[in-house]
């Protein structure tokens, strides 16, 4: 019996992932908007945490922002230990 | 086939066993799931986060030049826009305007923005669903703003975004290009950065380069970095996730080391029984290795499908207060429903592997007694 | 035929309390009967069943079953050995407390992989030869003594064995049921088995049943055969 509960669980995750898999196509109505809207904006980053500012663009805040945010220069918690800082490239163009 | 039937036996002892001691193995799996459901909540969140971000921001500018004064953002003067546009593998630049506006009253911060594909009236703004719930405007609704030159102007609510827009425009405010300069005090001619497209997407590390050396206080920023930049997000190094990890992976590990030092007097008479009417120690071992893997992956179905529906059907309500933290303004995502394989395999391994590797150890001591002694008990 | 041929058994060696259970033992079981190993507590018949019955090997010397050497063998084969040709009979019962009757009948099977039908009928038979078929599904918490022997020596035909091993199998029981335990060790004699107990209750060893007895002493054999 107890086989019997754990196959139809088995099954069950197995049919949560299909509907992920297919839910997260690029083809999804919600995606698709999404996309339309970032060009749309020509938005840069996520809206994720708008409580700073650099957590609210990550991509575009420059260097010392981040220190600039709060009189006692106090992290953000949590989004500040969440969302790191822009991700530099080679060219070494800043 | 002889050894499919025996494996069931061995499975069916091994279900009576775990249940003639309900409450400890009850209590176990009990641990055991909550730590899965942890665990996988935040592989279910940050992986559908991750996802979105990746799907979606493909299409963000190619180039992105911002200009900096002492390490700070300035203004794009009009120059430096014509400039850019003249170099060669230059398709199309424009000019941003968009910034901050931190409303006192509430404590929000909103990102205003003017936008060339939506044309905004005069003192009418269109907003995101998140400024809407947190100032409760509705359309054709009036809101104050303070002026960089100390007025006051009122914009009116022409659209309310979708609710689905959350994710990326929960703080906007579109307003026109005069009502921004009016707005932040910027002058004609100047703005917050530029966006470029390029004609060969092969060459915007080369394009980038030649804006750097024509204008070297700029700073050009790539599609690529961007990308790469949520691909970031949510790292096991942030300091917040460490130590969701570093305690669960704690308490999964104090768990299963008090399972594996301590057999009870009972199952350690049961094992001597089996040895002594004939089982090998490499039966019993396999007795308990099923014992061990019926608690574990009973804790991993049910914590992940628990995960599953927290995350993607309940809105992830356990950890709000977590992600809220200073904003006051919240987004409320939509999250696509993300499962990640890789991810789920390494979950499994992670937990039922140990652990029934650690019911294991206790038993192996005493699964190679000589039956004999069992005589003697 | 069981053979024991100079053997010896030492516990606890090289410690402080090393203890000599059995020296230099030579004994020859005739098959196809009921021998009856007698004498007091310490004497070293409890270790002499434990060691035909391939439930431990000797510190030295050797045994045969058959035939067939055993004490050379590795555990693996041994736990082989003692579930194919063995059927045991503990002092305390030893059953798995919270299962019911036939569970604990099957379990000795369980390692062979066969079909359950078949296995489940073969228990349930044996428990209706005891008497016991309206109780196979109790859990044996609910048993009587007089049951819960009847049902250790149903485990201990499971695998149809050869030989049955009792260690003081009447230690928990009256003289009436004692009497009844002997009476099942003659027809199992008589269905062509060995049946080797050690005991050092008088109604065992004086029972008709019995064919041998063997008198141990300070882990030694005495010559005389009688029973005390």
């Amino acid at each position: 019996m107890f086989l019997r509960c754990l196959a139809v669980a088995a099954a069950l995750l197995f049919l949560l992932s299909l509907h992920a898999w297919f839910t997260a196509s690029e083809s999804s109505p919600v995606i698709k908007e999404w996309q339309a809207m970032v060009q749309r904006y020509d938005l840069a980053d996520l809206c994720l945490f708008t409580d700073a500012l650099y957590t609210r663009n990550p991509v575009l805040t420059d260097l010392t922002t981040a220190f600039q945010d709060h009189p006692a220069a106090l992290e953000h918690f949590p989004s500040g230990t969440l969302v790191a800082p822009r991700q530099r490239g080679s060219h070494g163009l800043d | 086939m002889a050894w499919i039937e025996k494996q069931r036996y061995l499975l069916d002892l091994a279900l009576s066993s775990l249940l003639r001691r309900r409450g400890k193995n009850l209590a176990l799996v009990l641990v055991f799931t909550t730590i899965v459901f942890v665990l996988a909540s935040i592989f279910f969140f940050t992986g559908s986060i991750k996802r979105e971000a990746s799907l979606v921001l493909k299409g963000s500018p190619e180039v992105v030049v911002q200009k900096l004064v002492a390490g700070r953002h300035d203004l794009v003067p009009e120059s430096y826009l014509t400039r850019i546009s003249g170099l060669p593998g230059v398709k199309n630049a424009r000019g941003r305007l968009w910034g901050y506006y931190f409303e006192p009253t509430v404590g929000a911060n909103l990102t205003v923005m003017v936008s060339d594909a939506d044309v905004v009236r005069q003192e009418t703004m269109v907003i995101g669903k998140g400024v809407a719930r947190t100032f409760q405007l509705q359309k054709g609704q009036v809101m104050r703003f303070q002026c960089a030159d100390g007025t006051e102007r009122d914009f009116r609510v022409a659209e309310v975004l979708s609710p689905e827009s959350e994710l990326l425009a929960s703080d906007l405010v579109l307003v026109s290009t005069q009502d921004f300069q009016r707005l932040f005090g910027v002058k004609k001619g100047f703005y917050t950065d530029l966006v470029l497209e390029v004609r060969n997407s092969k060459e915007t590390a080369t394009v980038a380069e030649k804006i750097k050396r024509l204008l070297p206080d700029t700073r050009p920023i790539l599609r690529s970095e961007i990308l790469r930049t949520y691909e970031a997000i949510f790292d096991w190094r942030g300091g917040l996730l460490l130590f969701t990890l570093g305690g669960a992976a704690l308490a999964f590990i104090i768990f299963a080391w008090d399972k594996a030092t301590s057999l009870s007097f009972e199952e350690r008479r049961e094992i001597g029984i089996l040895k002594a009417v004939g089982w090998e120690t490499s039966e019993v071992i396999a007795l308990k290795t099923w014992e061990g893997i019926v608690v574990s992956l009973t804790s991993f179905l049910i914590g992940t499908i628990a995960a599953y529906v927290h995350v993607f059907v309940a809105s992830y309500v356990l950890f709000e207060p977590v992600l809220k933290g200073w904003s006051v303004l919240y987004p409320q995502f939509h999250l696509i429903p993300f499962v990640g394989p890789y991810e789920l395999v390494a979950l499994l391994f992670l937990t039922v592997v140990p652990y029934t590797a650690a019911t294991i150890v206790p038993c192996w001591r005493a699964a190679i007694i000589d039956p004999d002694e069992v005589m003697r008990l | 035929m069981i053979v024991l041929k100079h053997v010896t058994k030492t516990f606890n060696q090289g410690n402080s309390n090393e203890f000599t259970a059995l020296k230099d033992l030579n004994v020859i079981l005739a098959p196809n009967k009921v021998t009856v190993l007698t004498g007091p507590s310490g004497s070293g018949k409890t270790t002499a069943l434990s060691i035909i019955g391939a439930m431990t090997k000797p510190t030295s010397g050797r045994v045969e079953i058959f035939g067939r050497e055993i004490t050379s063998l590795p555990e693996r084969f041994l736990a082989q050995v003692r579930r194919t040709q063995f059927g045991f009979i503990f002092q305390h019962f030893n059953l798995i407390k919270g299962i019911t009757a036939l569970e604990n009948v099957m379990i000795p099977a369980y390692p062979n992989g066969e079909p359950l039908g078949s296995l489940r009928e073969r228990a349930l038979s044996l428990l209706e030869l005891f008497d016991l078929l309206p109780k196979a599904g109790s859990k044996i918490d609910w048993l009587s003594g007089g049951e819960v022997q009847r049902v250790t020596i149903a485990r201990a035909l499971i695998n149809n064995p050869k030989i049955i091993i009792a260690d003081e199998p009447t230690a928990h029981l009256d003289s009436k049921l004692s009497r009844e335990f002997m009476d099942i060790m003659a027809k199992l004699k008589s269905e062509g088995r060995t049946i080797i107990i050690a005991s050092h209750d008088p109604a065992v060893c004086e029972s008709e049943a019995v064919d041998e007895a063997i008198r141990f002493r300070d882990g030694q054999i005495l010559p005389s055969h009688a029973c005390v």
